[in-house]
């Protein structure tokens, strides 16, 4: 096993929800999403309702994990922020604390100027968040869910 | 890489599906789709070329229930088999927390079976795994043409460890689900070890 599982709690699930709020707000955007660097959901914020957010999430990753590879490729450490401008819908997406990828989808109604500014600013609040979150996790306050899981809870799981 | 969310009480895992071109990766994430509710699955997604080869993976996220009050999802994966994509191989492997080799069981495919699990060891590798050590199933999939190996001598070659593994034929779906289902026990298990 990997041995770098990622856990989120409560709390930080909280403060990274309260920063893409703020970012949302701040930066005029349609939907902001934190997503973790394997394309997992962590939070959404404005309106996606009508999104596809799993896909998006697994696109999204699969995107910054290519872009990564390319930066090694021409040793570039990374690629920090990418923009794709669409006719309606533009997207920046930057990575966060190594771990996350943050993402704000915006229309007219903002600029590219306006995202990157506060990108910048709730990316060093999301920062400190995922830092905790980290030094939590590696203080074993993880997983106490599996100790409690059966081999029969398993087994109860493929049951047709 | 796991990802738990005490939060929302999840539990998603990442499963890839790695082999040679044409081996049947997609096929059998296209047959899981077909046979799922729609309530315990995602969209699927698969980003191929114009001839309908996968380019950079196939996406499929997959709900199976809950355990002890947390959903657990599964993201199954595939790879480009094609030798040429390797980079996007190895990237497609982060945070990977089990794998399904699925072998093509034609005679003439032998070596492009060896040589895509070499490549699959050494890719885990780089990414810091063990393929001795991950939640790890094999899948001889083609059983049904006229010109497979005997299934000995693909277990020889492409399963010496042992680890648990399945006949199939993907096209109909034989073997699909019992190979999903090993690879995702195989997965909770070692999460509840404490991998």
């Amino acid at each position: 096993m990997s041995g770098n599982q990622m856990v989120m709690f409560e709390e930080e699930q909280q403060q990274i929800q309260a920063a893409c709020e703020l970012l949302q707000r701040a930066s005029n955007a349609l939907a902001v999403l934190v997503i973790d660097k394997n394309g997992q959901e962590i939070v959404r914020s404005g309106q996606t309702e009508h999104l596809d957010i799993t896909s998006l999430s697994s696109l999204f990753a699969g995107n910054v994990a290519a872009t990564g590879g390319i930066a090694k490729l021409l040793a570039e450490k990374e690629f920090s922020g990418q923009f794709h401008e669409g006719e309606k819908t533009s997207v920046h997406i930057s990575l966060v604390a190594q771990r996350a990828i943050l993402v704000v989808l915006f229309d007219q109604r903002s600029s590219l100027g306006l995202v990157r500014l506060r990108v910048r600013k709730a990316a060093e609040a999301l920062t400190v968040v995922f830092e905790t979150l980290v030094r939590k996790m590696n203080s074993g306050g993880k997983s106490q869910v599996f100790g409690e899981i059966t081999d029969d809870d398993i087994d109860n799981l493929f049951n047709d | 890489m796991s990802f738990i969310n005490y939060s929302s009480r999840e539990i998603n895992c990442k499963i890839v599906y790695y082999g040679p071109g044409l081996c049947g990766k997609t096929t059998n994430l296209q047959y899981i789709y077909n046979k799922t509710n729609p309530e315990a699955k995602g969209k699927m997604i698969s980003l191929a070329t114009e001839t309908e080869r996968t380019l950079f993976f196939d996406f499929l996220p997959l709900s199976l229930g809950e355990i002890r009050g947390f959903k657990t999802r599964f993201h199954l994966y595939t790879v480009p088999g094609q030798v040429f994509y390797d980079a996007s191989r190895k990237l497609i492997l982060k945070g990977v927390d089990g794998v399904v080799f699925c072998a093509d069981s034609q005679v003439e495919r032998i070596e492009a079976n060896i040589e895509s699990l070499d490549n699959l060891r050494t890719n885990l590798a780089d990414q810091g795994y063990n393929l001795d050590k991950i939640a790890y199933v094999v899948q001889y999939n083609k059983r049904d043409l006229p010109n497979v190996s005997p299934l000995p001598e693909l277990k020889k070659l492409l399963n010496p460890t042992n680890v648990p593994e399945y006949e199939a034929v993907a096209t109909t779906g034989i073997g699909v689900f019992d190979t999903l289902k090993a690879v995702a026990k195989l997965v909770l298990t070692e999460l509840k070890r404490g991998g």
